[in-house]
């Protein structure tokens, strides 16, 4: 079974996707920012992070540099999930690391096709 | 490519006789299990229209003359659901099919033909896939077309939702090929070129002219009874060339459907005309 953690400091957000992710077969875990995040990949690298944007604490920017730039052997596929829709936003996303793009709102479909692209479903 | 058995005219009423004119505009029959969707997928209209039931919607469409409330009508009922890049295992077995033969054949134009194309996302994921082997305009013609006139018209116009985008496309791709425009996401004319879409019913109209190498005709034919499926193979076994392809859609095959086809070993799913369609 995959793992999936999701970062969103939005609790509903975060139960739709475990929702949705435990029918597609993965096991969830969550952080409400991303600084819980890092702490939660550093005891054990999830296979793939669900990841908002804003958020208190430390951003998922912020998250995801810091993560590309640890040493965390086994390094997760991102997947950026959030509503800054932007061109500029989803360029700057995948220039520093993201793997894939979801613009919120999402559904089942939507999300079960990025995890299919970026090979984890 | 079973389903139950269709809503006939006889089956009585407003849903009777919606179902026999889809039947007699696009020779596609709604099941008796499915009939129930009919009048879900019509309630915009009559809600648009002010009508209080289906039996109004019947009256209108016995006194209307320029066939446009039945054009509406159609267009509703028909099952428009697509995505990009759907079976994309197919669609890149296609393109590597359509790469290897313009290697085999580098002077020559190579024409797809994508049947029942719906709002386009099939057609421009070949597109794009094309392009990545270097497929460009001058190697390969795209023919798209549809029997629904207001799935044409949008596939032309190339603009998707935000939930249309986003499935089963990447965003490298949708980065690549799109501008987003509002809450929309709009193909760049370089892509949207790349397709001639046209508005064509299979059953009536003829197909597209010239011969193609490939044809598309996934998730269409499994709504036709069993002797219009025929006539449509003999139709798509005539538009291909001898060593022509025919890509059905998932679960659908022609065996048992028709002779004028047999799988292909080259390409596992595909199929070639057999001799005797020659």
């Amino acid at each position: 079974m995959k793992t999936c953690l999701v970062v969103d400091d939005s609790k509903v957000i975060r139960k739709v996707a475990r929702h949705i992710l435990e029918t597609l077969d993965f096991e969830v875990r969550e952080a409400g920012d991303g600084r819980e995040a890092l702490d939660s990949c550093m005891a054990a690298a999830p296979d793939v992070i669900l990841l908002d944007w804003n958020m208190p604490v430390m951003s998922g920017m912020e998250f995801l540099r810091a993560l590309r730039e640890s040493d965390i052997a086994a390094k997760p596929k991102v997947v950026f999930c959030t509503t800054e829709n932007g061109m500029a936003y989803i360029r700057a996303a995948i220039e520093a690391g993201a793997d894939e793009y979801v613009m919120k709102p999402f559904d089942r479909e939507t999300l079960e096709s990025k995890l299919q692209i970026v090979g984890v479903a | 490519m079973s389903h139950s058995a269709p809503v006939r005219p006889a089956a009585g009423g407003a849903i009777g006789a919606i179902a026999a004119l889809l039947e007699h505009r696009t020779g596609q029959q709604i099941a008796a299990s499915r009939a129930w969707r009919l009048e879900t997928s019509l309630k915009p209209l009559l809600r648009g229209l002010g009508f209080a039931s289906l039996d109004d919607l019947v009256a209108a469409l016995a006194m209307s003359t320029d066939g446009r409330l039945a054009e509406q009508v159609v267009d509703l009922l028909l099952n428009q659901e697509t995505s990009f890049f759907r079976d994309t295992l197919v669609l890149e077995m296609v393109a590597d099919a359509i790469a290897a033969r313009r290697a085999a054949t580098p002077g020559r134009r190579l024409r797809i033909w994508s049947s029942g194309c719906s709002t386009g996302q099939e057609p421009l994921s070949l597109a794009m896939l094309l392009e990545e082997r270097g497929l460009g305009p001058n190697a390969v013609d795209l023919v798209a077309t549809d029997v629904s006139g207001a799935a044409i018209t949008r596939a032309r116009a190339g603009r998707f939702s935000q939930f249309e985008i986003q499935r089963g496309l990447s965003v490298l791709r949708m980065m690549r090929w799109f501008e987003s425009d509002d809450f929309d996401w709009v193909a760049r004319s370089e892509l949207l070129r790349r397709v001639q879409f046209r508005r064509q019913n299979l059953v009536s109209d003829p197909a597209p002219p010239g011969q193609f190498d490939l044809v598309l005709c996934r998730n269409v034919l499994l709504y036709f009874p069993s002797d219009v499926r025929r006539a449509v193979f003999e139709r798509l076994a005539g538009a291909l060339r001898d060593d022509g392809l025919l890509v059905l859609g998932a679960g659908e095959t022609v065996i048992g459907q028709t002779g004028r086809f047999a799988p292909t070993p080259a390409w596992r799913g595909l199929y070639t005309r057999t001799p005797a369609a020659r």
